[in-house]
């Protein structure tokens, strides 16, 4: 016999787990096939390839969930015994051995090229020039979107000028000319669809991440460093953006809205909005 | 040799206190750990099970709470401070203080000598001192709970600068931070005694005929884990003093300059977060490899024993965590991925985490091959070395999304990640402990424990885990993102409201069916049926040659001599099913 012995005895506590393994299959093939719960609506250009590496690994993965865990299951069931039988005596297969662990070397060297394409595409990627540039600094427990305005240009930001009662919540210098048409909002982020936007993410406090489910976006804005991603909204509407890291005891309030205007119009009508709101301050 | 032995056993009449309490004796100690670590594990699951309670029903007013707990739960409303505290504690006091606790601490004290064929560890006192400190770690780190302002806020891996800023971070930044850092610098010290103790014992006294590829299994996890032990603690520890100089002395070695806290800019400068991060995973990767391969090197002779077959592959079971022990200190920035880590580092630490899912995989696929042709005696210790399969099997798998880093982006610091963890690196090994508690109960306490209790242990546990943890990854592919006081106030998790319910009662169930086990363990103790014979299991280590329980000393006048490997079961020719190591060769047959 392939398996030195021949079967075993069907045991009731061989066959429960056995059982119990293909309960755990079908319920994880309805859940990962049928995906009665799955990712929130994409929405954005590179998302897409982010849930085309998360499948490829799920199909592989999959595969080697029902197989090990069926064939165990299928083992525990066949090989019982009453307490006196003798098993098989052979404890080496070089051949074997050799294959699965090559078998299971170049699966695994496939999944990181796979991934790897994905992650040069998202970070040793510049974003497109004309892209929208928003400065996102986040604090205990909030998000500041810090707009350019029409010039393009940021105007001067010094910590020092940051003000207790919020209404300079960057520390903007109104005295520089460039900061004549930035605006500055609280929770509140805007972007355009089909617009690349640059976010320059900062930290005022401690660590907080910058999470946007619906464009697979995720990014821990760290005190001290300045750091960038880029995303493209291929959908109008508003989504949730979340603190992914643990800030402090507030951390789960910290949420803002990003709005992905259908035109650029829109987009500038509500800077307007915003600017004049600030003006009148 | 004869003179030392003399020595060696004229062993005074110890009194209660030093033979049950102050013990220098190996086995004792390892049953302190065992004992302290459980009391651990019920304050660490109680815990979680408020957690559960706030993230199913998130706002709910609980008027008896309220009238338990006034603070915690101000107008009967779980403090939202409270549920980011009950998250850091439970983490910090189920990796430290149950799993690296248990299955080192308990496991490693008890059985080193005894299956090496020693007569105790090789620095008694240091072990005895190793537990102490252990002790007063466990008695600092709860009293983080009882201070002012309450415990620390900012997770089990404490992430700078939130814990570097004190209370003006958050309330348990305070006093509840200080006295975290303080009991796992003690922690670590507690471990690097031990593990100085596990390396040299299990390097220089073994018995006559136990060479190194005659150890059992579960001696080369136990070796490999003190060496990781070794290496990794002291960057801990190390973490953990430049933390305290930023807390208390005002240096700067994780706060960056122009942090703003409270509307007032901080005078640090030069530190780096990242730094402490770096830090902190160089340690806890090797961490959770410190906790899983014991697992794997227990759950392996167990499985081999009640499937009265040879482990399959023995030299590949050797290599494949030795060569885990080896990555595990350079794949620690998979945790970093979106951290703002070098995206080029991202690239490099997904390949070394790939490769390191080389190994796991020859181990599963060895433990099929000891199953297949087995004839398995179905005990509850057997039952949890097969459940540890199937649940480290699920864990390590779900491991491959988060080691792309792709993937990772969307999948980080959410229920995925919880999912993941939770089974491979605390369900696995907590099965593989148990499994080890069932099967070498005997030997600790003389008795047996009951099994009928010990199966509906089983497989109230298996169910329970299943239900638990699998839906997290659900949860996590839907964005649920870990740490959060209340999903509902998302949108996008609302859907989750059901699922987040279910995985709640189903912890509940698994936690009530833990006091079956707890009360079978105690009761069992005094009350279990009696242990007539050596070796129950029929087994073939070397602490099966001993009484159960094993008096001082272990062994008798001799020490035995080895004179095979660990794994003859069922083998042809020989009177019985399983030849035990110290039988010369030939001698099995008569």
């Amino acid at each position: 016999m392939a398996d030195g012995n021949g079967p075993g005895r069907i045991t009731i506590a061989g066959l429960a787990f056995a059982f119990m393994m293909l309960v755990l299959i079908v319920v994880s093939l309805w859940l990962f096939i049928a995906k009665p719960w799955w990712f929130p609506q994409l929405a954005s250009v590179r998302g897409g390839d982010i849930d085309g590496v998360f499948t490829a690994v799920l199909i592989v993965t999959g595969i080697a969930f029902v197989g090990v865990q069926g064939v165990l299951g299928y083992f525990v069931a066949r090989y019982g015994s009453r307490g006196t039988e003798r098993a098989g005596y052979w404890h080496d297969n070089p051949k074997a051995e050799a294959g699965l662990l090559i078998g299971t070397a170049v699966i695994m060297t496939i999944l990181v090229f796979m991934g790897q394409r994905v992650w040069a595409s998202i970070y040793f990627t510049d974003a497109p020039p004309g892209s929208l540039e928003v400065q996102v600094t986040g604090e205990q427990f909030a998000w500041n979107f810090h707009y350019a305005g029409p010039d393009g240009v940021f105007g001067r930001t010094d910590a020092k000028l940051i003000t207790n009662d919020g209404t300079n919540p960057v520390g903007l210098d109104k005295k520089d000319p460039a900061s004549k048409d930035d605006i500055v909002v609280v929770n509140e982020m805007h972007a355009v669809v089909g617009k690349p936007v640059k976010v320059r993410l900062r930290s005022k406090d401690v660590i907080h991440s910058f999470f946007l489910p619906n464009m697979r976006v995720k990014q821990d804005a760290v005190p001290g460093m300045s750091i960038l991603v880029w995303l493209e909204p291929t959908r109008a509407g508003t989504f949730e953006l979340a603190c992914a890291e643990l800030c402090g005891l507030g951390h789960y309030k910290m949420k803002a809205t990003l709005t992905v205007d259908k035109t650029e119009q829109d987009l500038n009508n509500w800077a307007k909005g915003k600017l004049a709101e600030q003006s009148g301050n | 040799m004869q003179v030392e032995h003399a020595t060696e056993h004229a062993h005074p009449q110890l009194g209660f206190w030093r033979k049950y309490v102050f013990s220098t004796d190996h086995k004792i100690i390892g049953i302190q750990y065992m004992i302290t670590a459980m009391t651990m594990a019920v304050v660490g699951g109680l815990l979680s099970m408020f957690m559960r309670l706030q993230l199913a029903w998130p706002g709910h007013a609980w008027p008896a709470l309220g009238k338990i707990f006034p603070v915690a739960f101000a107008g009967n409303i779980m403090d939202p401070a409270f549920y980011v505290s009950l998250v850091t504690m439970h983490g910090t006091i189920m990796v430290f203080f149950l799993f690296t606790a248990v299955l080192t601490g308990a496991f490693g004290n008890f059985l080193i000598p005894l299956q090496i064929g020693a007569r105790d560890m090789a620095f008694p006192f240091l072990n005895a001192l190793s537990y102490w400190v252990f002790l007063l770690s466990c008695i600092v780190i709860i009293s983080a709970l009882f201070v002012a302002g309450g415990a620390p806020l900012g997770g089990w891996t404490a992430y700078a600068p939130l814990s570097a800023l004190g209370e003006a971070s958050g309330p348990g930044e305070g006093a509840g931070m200080t006295l975290w850092i303080t009991a796992l610098g003690l922690f670590t010290v507690s471990g690097l005694m031990g593990g100085l103790n596990y390396v040299t014992t299990i390097l220089t006294m073994r018995t006559k005929g136990m060479s190194m590829m005659r150890l059992p299994l579960t001696q080369w996890s136990l070796l490999i884990t003190a060496v990781l032990g070794l290496l990794a603690f002291p960057v801990l520890l190390a973490a953990a003093i430049l933390l305290t100089f930023d807390r208390v002395g005002g240096t700067s070695f994780f706060i960056p300059s122009g942090i703003i806290m409270n509307n007032r800019l901080l005078g640090n400068s030069g530190g780096h977060p990242l730094l402490w991060q770096h830090l902190f995973w160089f340690f806890g990767h090797p961490e959770v490899y410190i906790v899983i391969l014991p697992a794997m090197g227990m759950a392996s002779d167990i499985l081999s024993t009640f499937c009265r077959k040879p482990i399959f592959s023995y030299k590949m079971m050797v290599y494949s965590m030795v060569s885990i022990a080896g990555l595990s200190f350079i794949v620690w920035g998979h945790h970093m991925f979106v951290s703002g880590m070098s995206p080029f580092l991202g690239s490099v630490f997904t390949m070394t985490t790939l490769v390191i899912a080389v190994p796991s995989a020859v181990k599963t696929f060895n433990w099929l091959g000891t199953i297949w042709g087995a004839r398995i005696r179905f005990t509850t210790a057997s039952l949890f070395a097969i459940g540890f399969i199937s649940v480290f099997v699920s864990g390590g798998l779900s491991g491959i999304f988060l080691g792309s880093s792709a993937a990772d982006i969307y999948l980080q610091d959410t229920y995925f990640v919880v999912a993941h963890f939770h089974l491979v690196m605390a369900i696995a090994p907590l099965f593989a402990a148990f499994g080890g508690i069932y099967f070498w109960f005997p030997k600790m306490f003389g008795r047996f424990m009951n099994e009928t209790l010990g199966k509906l242990h089983f497989w109230g546990s298996l169910i329970g885990v299943y239900a638990v943890f699998f839906p997290m990854h659900i949860l996590g592919i839907t964005g649920h993102m870990r740490r959060i006081y209340d999903p509902l106030f998302y949108d996008f998790l609302k859907p989750d409201k059901g699922m987040n319910i279910f995985v709640s009662v189903s912890a509940f169930c698994l936690a009530t069916v833990q006091l079956v086990f707890l009360a079978n363990f105690f009761v069992s103790i005094f009350a279990g049926r009696r242990v007539k014979e050596n070796n129950p299991w029929q087994a073939t280590t070397l602490e099966w040659e001993t009484p159960c329980p094993t008096g001082h000393g272990n062994f008798g006048d001799e020490l035995p001599v080895v004179h095979r490997w660990a794994f003859d079961y069922s083998v042809p020719g020989a009177k019985n099913d399983f030849v035990p190591q110290t039988v010369p060769p030939g001698a099995e047959k008569v």
